[in-house]
This record gives structure tokens, sequence and C-alpha cells, in this order.
């Protein structure tokens, strides 16, 4: 069911906002399976938190010229992957996008991330247009990479896929807007552990023995309040012009590593205190191997001393701010002394202007509601989110009591796009898109029933509750700052995921909470005891009435004492009838 | 026929190759013990040389990024946090709701849907030896899966048999170590079948120490006392199962484990341990050519 209200221009210059298409009508020579040339850039950043935590992400970005629109045959792989190569060509498979998260961002405390992940598994792809069958694709593409990276994600089926019309655009390049071809699921439920870890570091060129992989070593990695590991693959722009598409891989991995369970008395961090690992050397096959300590609250010096020091100083403009980066160059060999250790303390960052929360109200084991409150701190600015929301089909949503109100009044998306959901065989998919008010705090409130599920439906640890999967809320938010809109190989990768056209606005996806939800539970212990009860009823009253109707009696005389029984021995000696 | 007698005792020796099932049956932090016990045989099993490709894991709950565990990312086996037996490199094929009776099966016999990966299968031939190890809750005659579902020994010894039939393992060595593990093994009847459980029926198999940071019982005994026997073994050694059959007498297992060797054809005497533990290569250097079948001749025109 659609529900268009008033489609508004603002919907359109979003849809427009994405990046350029190849002209189709360009023919584009096959690539010559000699002259493929991959380049790999791998870079850490390292940016101490207001709290004293301290987050950093690495990004690892592998380039390959192949083209696989037309239906090129690749067998030749040099720095990418060929696990995900033949995934890739065999599933005909435009983007792919994976991540595996533990723990949850804290939006307000920590700040924008530079990829957002919700909690758990989540993946989502754009199949190429010549896919005929695409559920059937995505089942074995499903199947395909729970093999890969050892994740249950063949438990995604049609019961927790959706396709998002307007929340999930390409993030490459490419006119594709037929949504037939996205697909987007979640498994709240997923654990990562140093099990996803190992195939995902195998699938870098140095694998983990060399540049900045190194550092990733399970006991710390996973000794962390936020752990995200994702992989990345679209079609990118080989040059300005833009006149044939290579394929990108972006591995990424970002981590907050806590003060206070890291054991530290000063806020004091170092490489080896966050990774229990220092760097020796870049990945030779690595063309960029760089580090950036974001510095930009220790313009003079006076927070905190880095240390060794680097004269080499970057600007960019990632997430509407600019910052300020002391780098460091791997590929240098005059970066590298003994050990390499980095001393901070932290003050203020950008309060972020969109941030998102997400609770179940309602007592008892009925009915409940499902409450999304989004936050717009802008002073003076208000902007639209498109929110999405997935929702398993045991938890029946009433539409009807569907509400958006900001500061206490009613306010009515433009666009709402609504597919109902159908008992074990869809999800209920909900995209909106509202406008949010500035410097107010929005609320989109739903009650729903939960449903009886079928005993042999319910997990091993049913007492646990059910998960229902993150919302995502994406929004062009208002910058201060103009942001470099054109495609520059230089570009830091941190700040070149999100493709902008627009210089006064920057691309943000914020995920909310998992929701836990309990359901009403059976005693499984009653089958059993129902069998036995009805067994011993049926056995002891069948059996008697049966007995009792079919019994036939018969006289018998009770038997002599031993006195008659000597005389009837003699009487028949005597051939006389006995007594 | 020299030359077709040469190919046949070049082959004649055995097995060509190994695999191991590894299982961990039991949901919830305080069944520690019995994911440590799985991962302390994969570890050994590793190390004597069979590789991720040709071992299945399941491990039916996750003790190490567990939220209650302490220290993230491991999985220790010795109280003291001596030896971490997750490691580093580890692949899990079958973890939480995943690890089923029905899904064991299927690995067992084979009979997976067509899309299931390469890593979850078990691609053995008839001259795979097979190493089957289960550890977790069971009773006499059956083994519980994740407090929801059982397999019962009868199951058990069906799916060996489809897989004698169907020509999927050269000799399988089976483990439990479960409670009253012995009648786990009582209905077996295929051939080459040699099984070792932790305690007799009607007997309880006991853990082995708790480690008081972590809260919880870390290993079983039959287990802790096997791992400490394999430490022992590396892919040279030349120990046989008489060995094994003697790990962990009743005097520091408190149960007696129990062995059943009738229906193997060798002599467990004359069986390595790494015959089921490594994945030891026979390799015999020949200067001699054999022609293994004849050159195809071309079809003629007609």
């Amino acid at each position: 069911m659609k529900v268009f209200l008033n489609y508004p221009q603002i919907l359109k210059r979003w849809e427009a906002s994405q990046v350029g298409d190849v002209d189709p009508g360009m023919s584009v020579a096959p690539p010559h399976p000699h002259t493929n040339t991959d380049s790999f850039q791998e870079e850490l950043v390292v940016r101490p938190l207001h709290s004293g935590d301290i987050y950093a992400s690495f990004q690892f970005r592998t380039v390959w010229e192949a083209d696989f629109s037309r239906g090129n045959k690749v067998s030749h792989y040099q720095l990418f992957p060929k696990s995900l190569g033949q995934v890739i060509s065999k599933f005909s498979v435009r983007e792919l996008h994976i991540s595996f998260t533990q723990g949850y961002w804290r939006t307000m405390q920590w700040g924008q991330p530079f990829l957002p992940s919700p909690p758990g598994a989540e993946l989502w792809v754009w199949f190429q247009d010549s896919v005929t069958d695409v559920d059937g694709t995505w089942k074995e593409l499903t199947n395909v990479l729970s093999g890969i990276f050892c994740a249950s994600l063949n438990f995604i089926d049609s019961t927790n896929t959706v396709q998002p019309s307007a929340a999930f655009k390409p993030l490459g390049v490419g006119n594709v807007t037929d949504h037939r071809f996205l697909r987007y699921a979640t498994l709240p439920r997923e654990i990562v552990c140093t099990e996803n870890l190992t195939p995902w570091k195998k699938l870098l060129p140095c694998g983990s023995k060399a540049g900045l992989a190194v550092l990733l070593k399970s006991e710390k990695l996973f000794h962390s309040s936020f752990h995200s590991q994702a992989v990345h693959i679209r079609p990118i722009c080989q040059d300005q012009r833009c006149k044939s598409t290579s394929l990108e891989l972006r591995q990424t991995l970002n981590a907050v590593f806590d003060l206070h369970t890291s054991g530290q008395a000063k806020r004091e961090w170092s490489l080896f205190k966050m990774f229990s690992r220092t760097l020796t050397e870049a990945c030779p096959l690595a063309s960029s191997s760089k580090i950036y300590i974001d510095i930009t609250d220790n313009s003079q010096g006076e927070q905190f001393e880095l240390s060794p020091a680097s004269s080499l100083l970057s600007q960019a403009v990632v997430l509407g701010d600019r910052r300020t980066f002391s780098v460091y160059d791997l590929t240098d060999q005059a970066t590298f002394g003994s050990t390499r250790s980095l001393n901070l303390l932290i003050r203020d960052m950008l309060r972020p202007l969109l941030h998102a929360e997400r609770y179940v109200a309602g007592y008892g084991l009925q009915t409940g509601e499902i409450h999304t409150v989004m936050y717009n701190h802008h002073p003076y600015r208000s902007f639209p989110v498109l929110l999405l929301d997935s929702v398993p089909w045991y938890l029946r949503l009433y539409i009807h009591t569907l509400t958006v109100t900001s500061k206490g009044k009613e306010n009515k998306p433009s666009y709402i796009h609504y597919q109902p959901s159908k008992d074990r065989l869809r999800p209920h998919l909900l995209e909106m898109l509202v406008q949010l008010p500035p410097n107010s705090a929005t609320e989109v409130t739903v009650e729903f029933e939960r449903a009886l599920l079928k005993w042999t439906e319910y997990t091993p640890d049913p007492n646990h509750g059910f998960y229902v999967g993150s919302s995502v809320i994406s929004s062009l938010v208002p910058s201060t700052v103009a942001t470099n809109t054109s495609i520059t190989q230089e570009q830091p990768l941190f700040s070149s995921f999100f493709p902008c056209k627009e210089e006064l606005s920057y691309f943000v996806r914020v995920y909310t909470e998992p929701l836990l939800v309990n359901l009403p539970t059976p005693d499984f212990s009653m089958p059993y005891n129902v069998i036995c009860l009805t067994c011993t009823v049926v056995a002891v009253g069948y059996g008697s009435l049966y007995n009792l109707l079919t019994r036939s009696f018969q006289i018998e005389e009770p038997s002599p004492g031993l006195a008659k029984r000597i005389a009837n021995v003699i009487r028949r000696m005597r051939g006389v009838p006995p007594l | 026929h020299r030359n077709l007698n040469g190919a046949g005792q070049f082959f004649s020796s055995g097995h060509t190759n190994n695999w191991a099932v590894l299982v961990c049956t039991s949901r919830f932090w305080f069944n520690y013990r019995h994911v440590a016990n799985t991962l302390s045989v994969y570890r050994s099993v590793k190390r004597l040389g069979i590789p991720d490709s040709h071992i299945v894991l399941m491990l039916a709950d996750d003790m190490a990024c567990n939220h209650r565990n302490p220290k993230p990312a491991t999985v220790f086996s010795h109280k003291n946090m001596e030896l971490n037996v997750y490691g580093d490199d580890v692949e899990v094929d079958y973890r939480g709701y995943e690890v089923t009776v029905e899904n064991f099966l299927r690995v067992l016999t084979g009979r997976l849907p067509p899309s299931t990966p390469r890593s979850k299968r078990l691609l053995s031939d008839d001259r795979s030896n097979i190493l089957i190890y289960l550890t977790g809750h069971g009773g006499n005659g059956f083994l519980k899966f994740q407090d929801s579902e059982e397999i019962s020994n009868v199951e058990l010894a069906d799916a060996f048999e489809q897989m004698w039939q169907k020509r999927r393992y050269n000799e399988l060595l089976f483990i439990i170590d479960t409670c009253q593990g012995a009648s786990m093994y009582e209905r077996f009847y295929s051939p080459n079948l040699m099984a070792l459980a932790s305690s007799q029926v009607g007997e309880d198999s006991l853990s082995h120490q708790p480690d008081l940071a972590i809260g919880v019982h870390l290993m079983d005994r039959y287990t802790f006392y096997l791992l400490e026997f394999l430490e022992d073994i590396h892919p040279a050694s030349k120990t046989n199962m008489n060995d094994l059959f003697k790990v962990c007498p009743k005097s520091q297992c408190v149960s007696t484990p129990g062995h059943r060797t009738d229906l193997f054809l060798r002599d467990p005497g004359s069986v390595l341990i790494t015959d089921f533990f490594g994945s030891v290569r026979k390799i015999e250097i020949t200067m001699e050519t054999i022609n293994l079948t004849d050159p195809i001749k071309q079809m003629e025109e007609k």
C-alpha cells in the first residue's frame, strides 16, 4: 500500500543528489585481462572522544579495474580477493554492503561515526538489472556469504527481508532507480566474534601480516564498547569524466575503546594500549598508508601532547565540520622510530545535529507501543529525514494508530510507504519522510499486538525475547562548512565514503537501538504432560469400560477340601460319579 | 597386470584424507565447559594437521564474546587462564541456533540443500577417516541439543549406517563426553566404527575445575585429560589407540570411561592416534611410471 501525500520537491532533490550516472550509450572497451591494475590504500583515523574514550576507524580500499555490468568474465585476481570477486560475478551483484556490529553507537556521547552500522548483522544488496529471479539469487547469496564470513546469514529469508523504496539509494555510480533489485535485511541477534574477524582479515591483500592490519588483534578489539566491521563493494568512476567504472571494495573497522575497562588510571592513550601491538611497516602492496590523528582541539598544543610529533597536517571537511589532522605516512621510512606512542587529552567536539532513540512502551504480553524519537539539535534550520522501520510479522502493527508529533502538535509526513506484513512470509515495512522542526524532538508512535507463535517456531531460549531490527534514519543535514563535492583520489578515505552533490549539506545515517520484545511463551513441558495424562486416562478409563462390557461370566465351583478330593479319587476308581 | 597392481598397492594402505566433526550441543553461560571441551579438541586436531576446510565445527552458543565473559575473545581450559583454546584463527561453521539435530544428521549423511557453502559440508569419501566428537548433556540413550530437542542412540546408529552404505567413511572414531555416554554407542551396527565415552550407563561425567575469576567450570574431566594426552602427540608420533583407552582412569575421572572396538576391523594396537586426530599424508616415492587408464581412442567418423 503506497500513500502519497504531497510528494515534495525535497524527495526529488534527494534522489537527484546521488552521484551522476554513466552514459549508457557510451561503449566501454572490455578490460584487457593483462592490464588489470588494482590499487590498495589503507588508513587509520584516531579521534579522541569527549569522555576520555578513543575512536579508531580503519579503512582498507581496493580498487579493481573490472567491469561486470556487461557480463564480462574475469579470472585473474591480483589484489581484489578472489572469493568476493567470484560472488559478485556469479550473482550479478551491483553493490553489496554487509556489516557486523557488536555494541550500540552512542551518538550523543561520541558524535557521529564515519560509517554508521546497526547492532548485529546488516546486509543490503543492489543487483544488476539482468537478474531475473531476485529472491532466489538473494537466498543463494546469503548462504554463500554465511560460509565466507562464518555467520548465520542463512537465517535471512522472506520474513526479515524488505525492499525499501527510498531509504537505501545506491552509493556507487549508476542510473538505477528500480527498487525491485534492492534487498535489505538485518539480524539484530547476530554475534560478532573472532570467527568473523578472521575471514575478514584474510580478504585484505597483506592479510594481517603487514601494514595497519597488524593492529587487529581480537583480544583487544572485542574488549571495547563498540566494534563494527564491514565490507562495502560498489562501482565508482575511474576518473572525472566517468567514461568507465571500476569496482571499489572498502573494508572498514570501527572501534571505540573505553577508558575505564582498559584499566587505565590516566587519560593517556597509545597504539600499544589500544591494540597491544605497534606498527613496523606499511603494507608493501599499498599505494598509500596513512594514520590521521584528530588534533582539531589541540591547535596550540595546549590540551594534549602527540608523540612522536608529525610535521604533516591536513584539513578535511567531514560530517559538516572542518577538522585538522596530524598525518603520519607509513610509506615514508622516516616515520618509524622505535615505538609509536601517543599521549592525548581532549575536550570539546561539535554537537551532532541528528540523533534518535527507540523504545517499547506498554505493559503485559498482549499489546504494546513502539516509540521512535528523533531529535533535531539545529537552532534554526529544519530538515527532512527518511525513517525506515522493518518490524517482524509477529508484532502486528496497527497503522491506524500511527501518530507523528513534534512539539506537542501533529506533524504529517509528506511521504509514507507502508507494506503490511503477511504471517510467516514477510515483515512490515514502513518508510516515512518527516520534516523535523528546528530544536525539537519528533515522536513517532505506533501500537502493536503480539502474535502467538506455533510451538515449533520458538527458539531454544524463548525467554530471552525476540529482537526487532534497528530503525534507519537517513537525512541530508545542513552544514555550516562547505563540503568538497569533487571526487579526487587525494581525499582521505574517511571523508569520501558517502557521495555528496550539495555543498551545504552532508549525508547522515543514524541507527536506533534494536528492541527486545517478550512474546507470550508457552510452557514447553505441556505436550509431555498432556500425553502422559491422556494416555493414563485412556488406559484406565477405556480399559475398565471395555472389560466391563465384554466380560462373560462363568459359574465356577469352588475347589473342594482335602477330604472330599481323596473321596473323589476313590469314587472315580470305583466308577461312581464324584461328589 | 603388474602396473595395475602397483597402483592398487599405492592406495591400499588405508585412508587418504582426514575429516573431523566437532559438536558442542549446549547453550547458556553455565555450559561454558562444553564449548571449551570442543575447542580443545579443535585446537589439537588443527595442530596435528587437519585444515579448517576439513573440520566442521558446531558450537551451540558463543562463550568467547558473551557479555558475561570477563576476558572477551578468549575461552580458557585451565584455571589461572593458562591456555586460550579459542585463539586467533578459528572458523566456526555452525553456530548458535544452527546447531540442531537435523543439521547434525544432514552434515553426517551429506543430504544438505544445494546452496550450502563448502565450509558447512562433510565432503568425505570412502577413503576418509572421520573423527566425531560430541559433548553436552546426555542421558541413557540420548544427547540433548540446546535444551529443546534430543538425538537418540538409535538415530545416531542409523546415521552411521547411512554413511557406510553411501561409502562416506573408511574408518570412524566416535568420542562422546556426556553423562552416561556409553549408552550412545550401544546401538552401533556398521563396520569400522570405534567408540569412546567418558562414562558408563548409570554414571555421570563430572567437570574439572571452576575458575573463580570467570565464575564457571572450565572443562570436563575426561576431555581435560584427553587434551593433556593429545598435547604430547606430534604429527610423527607412533602412539596407538590402546594408549587412548587408558586416558582418564577412574582415579582421575571419577566415572569409568568406556570404549567399543568390536566393530572395528583392525586391531586397535595397530591404529595410530594420528590416523584420526592428524592429517598425515602417505607419500611413497617411486621411480616407475604407472598407466592408470588406457589412452582414450578417438571415435571414428561413420
